[in-house]
C-alpha cells in the first residue's frame, strides 16, 4: 500500500494533478461554505504543500505567488469576511519579513536579541509622526501631516532609521558576548519603548502613552490605500522582496561569514573574518527588515502607541523563529505563519466557542480558562518543548550541498591557468 | 537644587534599603545560578512572584481559619515564609530537572538553554494568573496588611537641613529577614561541606566530578536554594508593597540580575552588594530625576536609569566590581 502510495506521489504528473485538485477543493470550500475559516486555512497551507513538492524551483515560485497574489484575494474576496482574511494575510506578511530580519541576527550569526521589537517600533514611530500632525509640534519647518504618496519614501527611511538604530545598539554590545547580550538587548528594547512612552515632554515627539492616532493612509497613484485587501498587497509585495534579499545573503560572502561567527567566533576570527563587521551587518539589515515592516504597519493600523511594542512581542517573534527553525527561511516563515494565525485566528475562535458553549448549553467555563489569555502559556510551552525536543524547528535548516567534483575541476583549471601564466611570463 | 536632594536623602536612604535589599536576595538566585551553569535562569524573577503569590494564599487561607486574630502576627509570618520558601525551593528544583539537566545530558548550546528558561518564565507567570483569577477574579491580588505601623523619624528636629522620613513596620522586618537569610547563606557558602561542594562544582565541574562530588546533586542543592530565597523574598515584597500580579517577576528580575552583574556574577557577596546599591540608585533617581532635569524627565524613567547602568557596566566592566577577569581560552 505503501509502496503504491510512494509510486504515486514519486509521479511529477500525480503530484501535478493532486496538487491542483487540492488548491481547486479548498478553494471551492472558501468560496462556497459561509464562514469558511478552515478553508481559507488550508489554502494558505497549500503554499506550504508546494514546497515538498518536487518540481523545478521557478514553476514553485510561479505557482506560490500566483497563488498568494491572485488566487487567495480572488476567492476570498467574494466572502463576507474578506477585510478579516486579508487582514490575517497582511499580518503574515509584516510577521513574517520581521521574523526573517530576527533570523539574521540569531539564526546565521547567532545572537540572541530579545529587544528586536523596538525596531519595529522604529519604523512604525517613524512614518507616524510624519504622517500625522505630530511632527508640526517640534518640526519648527515643513507641513504636517505629508501627503500620503511618501509612504513609499518612508518605507525606505524606516528601514534606513531602524538600521541606523540596530548600529547604535551594535556598537555598544558588541563588547558583550553570549547571554549578556541577551540581557543588553532586552534591556533596549525595553529603554526604546518606555522612551516612546515619555517622549511627550519637555518636547512632545511621541504625544506619550497618548499615542498617535489619524496616521494619513498611503497614495498609489492617487489611490487611497485604506483596506487590509490593499495593504495585503503591500506586505506580500515586501515580503517577496525580503525573502529574494534574505537568499541572496545566506550564500552570500556575508552569510557564510556570519555562520562562521555563529559556529565559533574565534576560529573565525583567526580565518580573517572582521568580527565587528559582520555583526554589525547583521544587525543592521535585521533590523531594517523590521523597520519596514514597521512602516506598513503604522500606516495599516493608523494608530501607534507604545503597547503594541512590548517585550511579549519581541518573545513572539523570537518563538517564531525557534518554532520555524533557527537558521532555515521556509522554516521561519512557516514558524511566522503558524503563530500569527494561532494568535489571530485559532485561538480567539477557540475563545468564541467557549463562551458560546457556556451561554448555549449552561457548561461553566470561566473566563480565566479563555484560551485568548493562555497565550502566554500556549507560547511558553512551544518553546520549551520545541527546545527541548526538536531544537532544529519544524523545517530543519540545511547548508547548501558543494559539489565537490565539480569544485575540485575548478580549482585544479584555475591552478593550471595560474601555472601558465606564471610560467609563460619567466619564459619571456 | 542641591538642598533639596539633600532634604529628603533619609526618606529616600530608607526607600532605596528596603528596595535593594530585595534586589540582593533575588540577585543571588541569579548569580548562583550563574556561577555554576553559566546560565542566566530567566525563570527566577518568576519563581520569586511565585513565592509572593504562595504566600498570599497561606496568608488567606490562615485568615479565614481565624489563625491570625488567634496567634501573634510575627509567628504567622514566619509560617507564611517558610511554607512559601519551602514550596518555591521545590518549584526551582522542579525546573532544573524539566528544563535544563535534560538539555546539560546532550550538550546543547547555551542559547537554547536560554530560550527554555523564557519558555519557563512565560508558563509560570501564565499558570499564576490563571489559578490567581480563577480563585479571586482579578489577577491582581492585594494581601491583607500586616505589621503596617508607621513609624516617623523625627530628624528634622535634630538636623534641620534633612526632611522627616516615614517608615512601615514591615521596613525593619524586611531588613531584618533578609540580613539573616544573607547571613546564613554565606556561612552555609563559605563553612559547610555542601557549600564548598558548591564551590567546587562552580569552579570547574568535571574536576569537581572526580573528586567524589555529586554535580547534579549540588546543582539541585544550588536551585533549592536560590529559588527558596527568591520565593521568601517574594513573601517579603507582598508584605511591603501591598499588591502583587503575576508579571511582577519580569522587572524586578531584570533588574536583579543587573544587580549580579554590577557585583560581578558568581559573586554572592558581590550580589548583596549590587542590590543594595541598585536600589539605593533607582530610589535616588526616582525621587531626584525631575529635580536635576527640571521637569523633563520623571521618576517614570527610574527603569531606563536601572538598564543604562547594566549596559555601562557590562560594557566597560564586564567582570563587576568585584569579579575576577576571565580570559577566554580556545
Amino acid at each position: 500500500m505503501s509502496a503504491l502510495f510512494d509510486k504515486i506521489a514519486q509521479n511529477k504528473k500525480n503530484q501535478v494533478i493532486l496538487f491542483i485538485a487540492y488548491v481547486v477543493l479548498t478553494g471551492l470550500g472558501l468560496f462556497l461554505l459561509p464562514d469558511s475559516t478552515i478553508a481559507f486555512l488550508l489554502l494558505l497551507f497549500s503554499i506550504l504543500v508546494l514546497y515538498y513538492l518536487n518540481f523545478n524551483l521557478r514553476a514553485k515560485w510561479v505557482t506560490g505567488i500566483a497563488i498568494l497574489a491572485v488566487l487567495v484575494p480572488l476567492i476570498a474576496s467574494h466572502s463576507d469576511s474578506y477585510q478579516t482574511y486579508m487582514e490575517v494575510g497582511t499580518l503574515v506578511g509584516i510577521y513574517c519579513a520581521m521574523a526573517l530580519g530576527l533570523n539574521i541576527v540569531v539564526g546565521f550569526a547567532g545572537l540572541l536579541d530579545l529587544g528586536f521589537i523596538a525596531f519595529f517600533a522604529v519604523g512604525a514611530y517613524t512614518y507616524a509622526i510624519f504622517a500625522s500632525g505630530q511632527a508640526s509640534k517640534f518640526m519648527p519647518f515643513g507641513h504636517y501631516p505629508l501627503p500620503g504618496d511618501t509612504f513609499w519614501i518612508f518605507i525606505f527611511v524606516g528601514a534606513l532609521v531602524a538600521a541606523l538604530f540596530g548600529i547604535l545598539l551594535g556598537i555598544p554590545v558588541l563588547r558583550v558576548r553570549g547571554d549578556y547580550l541577551a540581557i543588553v538587548t532586552l534591556g533596549f528594547g525595553e529603554i526604546i519603548r518606555i522612551l516612546l512612552n515619555n517622549m511627550d515632554h519637555p518636547l512632545n515627539i511621541t504625544n506619550g502613552s497618548m499615542g498617535i492616532a489619524s496616521i494619513t493612509p498611503p497614495k498609489f497613484f492617487g489611490i487611497s490605500i485604506g483596506n487590509a485587501s490593499q495593504f495585503y498587497y503591500i506586505a506580500l509585495g515586501i515580503f517577496l522582496v525580503v525573502i529574494y534579499v534574505v537568499r541572496k545573503l545566506e550564500n552570500s560572502k556575508l552569510g557564510r561569514s556570519w555562520k562562521a561567527v555563529r559556529d565559533n567566533e574565534i576560529a573565525a576570527q583567526a580565518m580573517g573574518i572582521p568580527l565587528v563587521k559582520t555583526k554589525l551587518a547583521a544587525f543592521a539589515i535585521g533590523a531594517s527588515f523590521s523597520g519596514m515592516m514597521g512602516a506598513v504597519f503604522a500606516a495599516k493600523q493608523m494608530f501607534v502607541d507604545a503597547t503594541s511594542f512590548t517585550y511579549l512581542e519581541s518573545t513572539m517573534v523570537l518563538v517564531m523563529v525557534i518554532l520555524g527553525g533557527m537558521g532555515s527561511v521556509p522554516g521561519v516563515i512557516l514558524g511566522a505563519a503558524v503563530v500569527i494565525i494561532l494568535r489571530t485566528q485559532v485561538l480567539t475562535n477557540i475563545s468564541d466557542w467557549l463562551s458560546q458553549m457556556s451561554t448555549n448549553y449552561g457548561i461553566p467555563i470561566p473566563p480565566a480558562l479563555s484560551p485568548e489569555k493562555m497565550q502566554l502559556l500556549i507560547f511558553g510551552l512551544l518553546l520549551i518543548i520545541f527546545a527541548l525536543y526538536r531544537t532544529q524547528g519544524l523545517i530543519p535548516h540545511k547548508n547548501r550541498k558543494v559539489d565537490v567534483e565539480l569544485l575540485k575541476k575548478e580549482s585544479a583549471a584555475a591552478a593550471l591557468e595560474r601555472e601558465k601564466s606564471t610560467s609563460g611570463g619567466a619564459d619571456s | 537644587m542641591l538642598a533639596q536632594i539633600i532634604q529628603n536623602l533619609p526618606q529616600v536612604l530608607i526607600d532605596g534599603l528596603t528596595l535593594g535589599v530585595v534586589y540582593a536576595v533575588v540577585a543571588i538566585g541569579y548569580t548562583m545560578v550563574y556561577g555554576i551553569l553559566e546560565l542566566i535562569n530567566f525563570a527566577h524573577g518568576d519563581v520569586f512572584m511565585t513565592g509572593a503569590f504562595i504566600g498570599a494564599t497561606v496568608l488567606f487561607l490562615m485568615l479565614g481559619m481565624g489563625f491570625l486574630a488567634a496567634m501573634p502576627a510575627l509567628i504567622v509570618f514566619l509560617i507564611v515564609i517558610v511554607v512559601a520558601g519551602i514550596a518555591t525551593g521545590l518549584l526551582g528544583v522542579g525546573i532544573e530537572r524539566v528544563a535544563y539537566r535534560p538539555l546539560r545530558r546532550k550538550n546543547a548550546p547555551k542559547l537554547i538553554a536560554l530560550i527554555t528558561s523564557i519558555g519557563i518564565s512565560f508558563v509560570l507567570e501564565d499558570a499564576v494568573r490563571f489559578i490567581a483569577e480563577l480563585k479571586t477574579g482579578n489577577y491582581i491580588v492585594t494581601a491583607p496588611s500586616m505589621f503596617n505601623h508607621r513609624f516617623n523619624l523625627n530628624l528634622h528636629h535634630i538636623m534641620p537641613f534633612f526632611d522627616n522620613a516615614t517608615f512601615q513596620g514591615s521596613f525593619l522586618l524586611v531588613l531584618a529577614v533578609t540580613i539573616v537569610m544573607l547571613v546564613s547563606l554565606d556561612l552555609f557558602v563559605n563553612k559547610t561541606k555542601w557549600g564548598m561542594a558548591m564551590r567546587a562544582v562552580a569552579q570547574d565541574r568535571d574536576t569537581a566530578s572526580l573528586m567524589t562530588i555529586n554535580v547534579n546533586r549540588v546543582i539541585s542543592v544550588t536551585f533549592f536554594i536560590g529559588s527558596a530565597l527568591g520565593g521568601a523574598t517574594g513573601v517579603l515584597f507582598m508584605i511591603q508593597y501591598g499588591t502583587i500580579d503575576p508579571y511582577i517577576g519580569f522587572i524586578l528580575g531584570i533588574k536583579a540580575f543587573t544587580a549580579a552583574v554590577l557585583g560581578g556574577i558568581g559573586n554572592i557577596r558581590g550580589a548583596m552588594f549590587g542590590g543594595v546599591m541598585l536600589g539605593l540608585l533607582e530610589m535616588f533617581a526616582a525621587a531626584n530625576l525631575s529635580i536635576i532635569t527640571h521637569g523633563a524627565m520623571g521618576a517614570e524613567y527610574k527603569d531606563v536609569f536601572a538598564f543604562i547602568i547594566l549596559i555601562l557596566v557590562l560594557i566597560f566592566k564586564p567582570e563587576g566590581l568585584f569579579g575576577k577577569a576571565v580570559v577566554e581560552k580556545v
